[in-house]
């Protein structure tokens, strides 16, 4: 099936254009803004983009598979992203890491069958003192920072999340 | 410092609005500047001594002065706010909690060199702050504070949010230029500098969060007050965040030139170190600085102090180190840190963090060479010097200086076959997440 925008995202999409001088320079919102609306950056969606902003398809290739937040294979309906990289490493970042992993059955890299988690290590997300914290993608689209966590906390949020999966997308059936 | 002049906001849950900051005196400095000349603007920038707070500290009304104005084509302000140093965790609080000092700051800039678009370049994981400076940009267009003519000049000024989408060497400014433009966020060799060939190949001034939100106070209070607030060629106050096992790690507004010890110790702002735990080291603006010892508490925090030995002020957001830490294992995290963020471009970089990760991953689990030593000094000075940007340097004061501060611990590792500290986790050093 031929990709296309929603009504909503079609909208975004020609507010974003509108910024910029040329349409090369609204690339990366826009590959953001797909990714929200097809749940993973496939090939096909860069060439959907490519011909939508008429710019070449190595050109969005490129640009796309140079940003860590753009995936390029579909990931799970809560995507965990967990800081480990300086001052989380020092304040409990890896310990919270295995405890995820352990809650998850799932390592670091990792997706569960069901497609509902991964869990990615990442780096600094400018929240080093409310250590040790993760970042939360979630197949709506919706980013949010979960800081300050201790193992209650996790279990907590692992549990608000286990209440969403029914409303989420599954990142594989957006397009 | 009593008076907050950065953080008065970061408290309350409605200092994003346009009313509140009008409430306080918003857009007075804006009115202020378009009764100034151009030139005025910047001799008061420049008086001000205010220094870049994205890392280099340049100071800010010398780079403003390069900004060509004999030029008819469209010039640019583009704002740094893709904070991704790591330690560093202070721009985010004006983007979350004071949109509209960044934005009064972006305003003035625009008048005083005839800066036609700007585009504030968010890192894509700090989404969630597009919306709200995204809103008070529209307040301000309600209000007539941005578009044609604005504030009774005849200055067009449009501000635009632009997000990455996860990338730190787009905290570079060439590289963030790249980024901007849709391309692989890949520096660009200097010169031509980007106040002469900038995005879209046009003038353009790049500035980072911080940098422009104290724009306002000193056009408002003056340059004398903003200069006398801080010490020698670093003028204002300045935010400070403090990480690591500290009891009160957070963001603090304090003066240029405060000392660590202070900034450590203080109820007002650290409380010391967490109960139990020692100081051992500190690195004083964010990773890519010489890490420092306990010996060096009472520097000042400027550029200038930081520098005699040997290391930065950088972002001036600092991490303290606590006895229980590896400083082979933090050598060897923050070796995969740059190996992961290196654009690819410079061999040296890109194969030379790599290595230099391996080699730190060899000596941390014990099955290091004391030959390693020298050829991880040998490989990260390789690095310093050949390449295009400073990405890959960084790492070269990391080496440098955690091998110069604590050799004893890397001849442990290697004597000992293993690794003396407790462990961060079940497994250890793991390099980051590669995609
Ligand atoms: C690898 C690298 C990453 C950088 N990251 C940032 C950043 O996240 N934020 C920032 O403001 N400056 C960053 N800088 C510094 C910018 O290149 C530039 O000096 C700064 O934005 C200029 O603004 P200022 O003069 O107001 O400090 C980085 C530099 C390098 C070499
Ligand atoms: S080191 Fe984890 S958020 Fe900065």
């Amino acid at each position: 099936m031929a990709l296309q925008f929603s009504t909503e995202a079609e909208d975004q999409f020609q507010t974003i254009v509108s910024r910029y001088p040329n349409n090369l320079a609204a690339l990366l919102p826009v590959l953001m803004l797909a990714q929200e609306e097809f749940g993973w950056i496939s090939v096909e969606v860069m060439d959907y983009i490519a011909e939508r902003l008429d710019v070449s398809k190595s050109q969005v290739f490129s640009t796309a598979t140079f940003y860590t937040m753009l995936n390029k294979q579909p990931v799970g309906k809560c995507h965990i992203q967990v800081c480990t990289t300086f001052s989380c490493a020092l304040a409990g970042g890896y310990e919270m890491l295995e405890y995820l992993e352990e809650a998850l059955g799932i390592q670091a890299g990792e997706t569960d069958p069901e497609h509902n988690f991964t869990i990615s290590e990442v780096e600094c997300l400018a929240s080093c003192g409310t250590a040790p914290m993760f970042q939360l993608t979630t197949s709506d689209g919706e980013i949010e920072y979960f800081e300050d966590l201790d193992p209650d906390r996790v279990d907590e949020i692992l549990e608000d999340l286990n209440d969403r999966l029914d409303e989420l997308p599954d990142p594989r059936d957006m397009h | 410092m009593d008076e907050k002049i950065l953080s008065k906001f970061f408290d309350r849950d409605d200092g994003h609005k346009l009313e509140v900051y009008e409430d306080h005196g918003g857009y007075d400095a804006a009115r202020k500047a378009a009764e100034m000349s151009r030139e005025e603007i910047v001799n008061e920038v420049k008086a001000s001594n205010l220094r870049g707070r994205g890392g280099a500290g340049f100071p800010a009304g010398v780079k403003w002065s390069f900004i060509p104005q004999e030029t008819e084509e469209d010039k640019y302000l583009v704002v740094n706010a893709d904070e991704g140093e790591p330690g560093t965790f202070k721009d985010r609080q004006i983007m979350q909690r004071d949109p509209h000092q960044l934005i009064e700051g972006c305003i003035i800039t625009a008048m005083a060199l005839d800066l036609r678009y700007c585009y504030i370049y968010i890192r894509g994981e700090l989404k969630f702050t597009e919306d709200i400076i995204q809103d008070a940009i529209e307040e301000c267009y309600d209000k007539g504070y941005l578009g044609e003519d604005i504030f009774g000049t005849d200055q067009d000024l449009d501000i635009y949010t632009h997000i990455s989408a996860g990338a730190y060497i787009c905290g570079e400014e060439t590289g963030m230029i790249e980024g901007l433009e849709g391309k692989p966020g890949k520096p660009r060799i200097k010169p031509p500098f980007p106040a002469i060939v900038g995005v879209f190949d046009a003038p353009t001034l790049v500035n980072n969060v911080e940098s422009i939100a104290c724009v306002p106070p000193v056009i408002n209070r003056g340059a004398e007050w903003f200069a006398n607030l801080g010490v020698e060629k670093n003028g204002g106050p300045k935010l400070y965040g403090l990480s690591g096992p500290i009891k009160n790690p957070g963001v603090y507004e304090a003066p240029s030139g405060i000392t660590v010890r202070e900034l450590l110790e203080s109820p007002e702002y650290g409380g010391g170190m967490k109960e139990g735990k020692e100081l051992k080291a500190y690195i004083p603006g964010g990773s890519s600085c010489a890490v420092l010892t306990p010996d060096e508490l009472d520097r000042e925090m400027s550029f200038e102090a930081m520098r005699e030995v040997g290391s930065n002020l950088g972002t001036g957001c600092v991490t303290f180190v606590d006895q229980d830490t590896c400083m082979v294992r933090l050598a060897a995290r923050l070796a995969h840190f740059y190996h992961h963020e290196s654009c690819g471009q410079c061999t040296p970089c890109r194969d030379g963090t790599g290595w230099s990760a391996k080699v730190l991953d060899a000596i941390e689990a014990g099955r290091g060479r004391h030959e390693d030593l020298d050829l991880l000094e040998d490989m990260t000075g390789q690095i310093e010097h050949s390449t295009i940007c400073a990405l890959g340097p960084s790492l070269t004061f990391v080496v440098h200086s955690y091998l110069d501060k604590f050799p004893e611990e890397f001849e442990a590792h290697i004597e000992q076959g293993e690794c003396p500290f407790p462990s961060w986790s079940l497994d250890d050093t793991k390099p980051a997440a590669a995609e």
